[in-house]
């Protein structure tokens, strides 16, 4: 730990309030956590553990519970029957229900107003608040550190750790701060930013750092933009990603459900707003973007952080990987991917289902046809974002278009619940990962925005959506 | 309870490309599992199996005995993507013992540890070394924390410490964690973490 009057950074200030027992050269630290989400695909073997050991869950209150890898995004039939794509995703269901309902732990269950992807729905319950720590059985688990928590994903056996001590044995990472400064341009969005980002660091680049992201683009963003910044950190190699709290993080708290209410609240509001780092204190690696030069961003290849302007020629492969990349994308080296057909079109995901981003999504969509012979799908990342979206009548807005609207869940960013693109087919998709065969079995796919994903959706080709918008993309 | 990792002498094989990441290590539509066992079926799946399920004779990944080749050599940033455990399984499964890259993503090292499979960061020299001598025999040392192969001299390899007490001793942390359920405990009623009854 700092001396106490030294400057100290928003990573350290929250490791240090929730370390149980220090770090030494033999062992790691023993780590404290605040709040742990689970859902159905990397529990149930954790869950055994403890059976096995006759353990119980330690802290059921701290604990919460969601369906969403993969489950269905199609209703039940007539008879009730939920279009599982397996009885093994089905019994994956039951067994998250049982252990749930064994251990007292919250479920947002099939019939819960609040069910949704794990790190859409805990931000919108006020579960996830500034200083926590905050862990998941899920890579993209570091969308919570967009409130100045320490968030990041864990494997089935710490799940396990976590489930049985409520804590979990972690050795520092590095800390580095990426600044982006200057305002981002009109028409340019937070998974244009995040894009920016990984293309900077690399796809590996953030391996044993937690990341601090700061500076004017930062600050100007939403709580919605924040967690798409923060929710694709692992693209870059490191586990946690966070933003220091701010009035912007306060207005999105102030009220929800599971935060603190009243008093409770402005004395809870001091504490976090205190956590922002310290001006002088070091970080171990320092990177700066300049923001304002931002544009709508696109990948091209097989890994995030293959990301260029849309309309950029692409590179010519310097190397065996960027090569096996634009052969497996269908792409070629020099020109730009802008004319290729579109066969899919996802929106949707814990990086960009949310409300603002489906807001995002119709104001291109609205007015418009999505092109024929292009499969447009829209999923909600919950309920709530579901029932506010249907309020603001943008279901209407997607199936007027073509779209098909769905219930809330993984759906096509992992493609495990029976929504997949084709073998061979090009989707643009608001997901975090464009792997060989993440959306599907020989699925080819660009990563962007949903504003972008809307735009290429009418054009059924990858299309910069500032002329949509009524923004002049090259002024 | 893992078995105790001991040195172990095994032939190599080879994947040089750069960031394999956890979909291709396992497909996530086999992640519909409540089990750890038997995913070594699904280890690379799509690389070993063609859009109708049918064996790939091409793909050097069918050729592999891990009987023999328990070590691979992959390229930079092996692991990358997802906190998916079922990766370190299906390759434990699949009968490989260690990885051996340049480097090797954050989630993936702390699953694989907990699971009986090493991972080892290698500097440059010798990982071009290993990529060029598929099947070459390499003796990995977890004690002395070594690899050699051939003639060379044995390079050294970092491990988290705790980590490689646990390998070594087949035991796991969460025995360790369990054994400080007192501190544990002292440090929820130090800070106002206990439970609430509301």
């Amino acid at each position: 730990m700092s001396p106490p009057n030294e400057p100290k950074i928003l990573f350290d200030k929250v490791w240090d309030r929730r370390v149980v027992r220090s770090e030494t050269a033999d062992a790691p630290a023993i780590l404290y956590v605040d709040l742990h989400l689970v859902h159905e695909v990397t529990s149930p073997q954790a869950f055994a553990e403890l059976d096995a050991r006759g353990l119980r869950v330690r802290r059921p209150d701290r604990t919460y519970a969601t369906l969403d890898h993969s489950t269905p995004t199609l209703p039940p039939n007539g008879d009730g029957v939920r279009p599982y794509v397996t009885p093994d995703a089905a019994r994956q269901v039951t067994a998250l229900e049982r252990s749930c309902e064994k251990h007292g732990i919250r479920l947002a269950d099939w019939d819960s107003a609040d069910r949704g992807i794990v790190h859409v729905m805990a931000p919108e319950l006020g579960l996830t608040q500034p200083g926590m720590v905050v862990v998941c059985g899920d890579s993209h688990t570091a969308t919570h550190g967009a409130f100045g928590a320490i968030a990041f994903g864990i494997g089935t056996s710490e799940v396990a750790h976590v489930l049985a001590t409520q804590s979990l044995m972690q050795r520092k990472p590095q800390r580095m701060r990426v600044t982006i400064d200057g305002a981002l341009a009109p028409g340019v969005t937070a998974k244009d930013l995040t894009l920016a980002v990984i293309a900077e660091l690399g796809f590996g680049g953030g391996t044993g750092y937690a990341i601090e992201y700061a500076g004017e683009a930062v600050r100007s963003l939403d709580m919605e933009g924040r967690m798409t910044l923060c929710n694709m950190t692992i693209e870059a190699g490191a586990r946690c990603g966070m933003i220091a709290p701010d009035d912007v993080t306060l207005a999105w708290l102030r009220g929800r459900r599971h935060a603190p209410h009243g008093a409770a609240f402005e004395a809870a509001a001091v504490q976090w707003l205190a956590l922002a780092t310290d001006e002088g204190a070091a970080f171990d690696k320092e990177v700066r973007l300049d923001g304002s030069a931002i544009a709508p961003m696109a990948t091209w290849g097989t890994t995030p952080d293959a990301g260029l302007p849309i309309g950029a020629p692409l590179p010519r492969p310097r190397g065996d990987s960027e090569g096996r990349a634009l052969e497996y994308m269908g792409f070629e080296g020099g020109v730009a991917n802008t004319s290729h057909p579109i066969d899919v079109v996802f929106i949707g995901s814990c990086t960009n289902g949310r409300l603002a981003d489906l807001r995002a999504a119709a104001a291109v969509l609205r007015g418009h046809h999505v092109k024929a012979n292009v499969r447009m799908l829209v999923v909600p990342g919950s309920e709530n974002v579901r029932r506010q979206a249907e309020a603001e009548g943008l279901h209407h807005v997607f199936t007027e278009a073509g779209a098909e609207w769905r219930l809330p869940g993984c759906s096509m960013c992992i493609a495990m619940n029976g929504d997949f693109v084709a073998p061979g087919q090009l989707a643009v998709s608001t997901s975090n990962r464009n792997f060989e065969g993440r959306q599907g079995k020989g699925a080819r796919t660009i990563l962007a925005s949903p504003a972008t994903a809307a735009a290429s959706a009418i054009a059924g080709v990858l299309t910069d959506p500032r002329p949509y918008l009524g923004v002049d993309g090259h002024g | 309870m893992v078995e105790p990792f001991t040195t172990f002498t095994s032939r190599t094989f080879v994947l040089p490309q750069e960031s394999i990441d956890t979909d291709q290590i396992i497909p996530a539509r086999f992640l519909t599992t409540t089990s750890r066992a038997g995913l070594g079926d699904f280890a690379f799946y799509d690389w070993r199996y063609d859009a109708q399920g049918k064996t790939k004779r091409d793909a050097p990944l069918n050729q592999v005995d891990t009987q023999t080749c328990s070590v691979l050599v992959a390229g930079d940033n092996f692991g990358c993507g997802s906190s998916r455990e079922h990766a370190p399984w299906a390759l434990r499964d699949f009968g490989v013992r260690a990885v051996v890259s340049t480097s090797i993503a954050d989630i993936f090292t702390s699953n694989a540890l907990k699971n009986g499979l090493l991972p080892i960061v290698v500097d440059q020299a010798t990982h071009e070394r290993l990529l060029a001598d598929p099947g070459g025999r390499v003796t990995i040392n977890l004690e002395e924390c070594t690899l050699s192969a051939g003639n060379e001299p044995p390079v050294r390899f970092e491990v988290e410490p705790f980590a490689r007490r646990c390998l070594l001793d087949g035991v796991d942390a969460l025995g360790h964690l369990l054994s400080h359920t007192a501190a544990i405990e002292a440090f929820e009623h130090a800070h106002g973490l206990e439970p609430r009854h509301d």
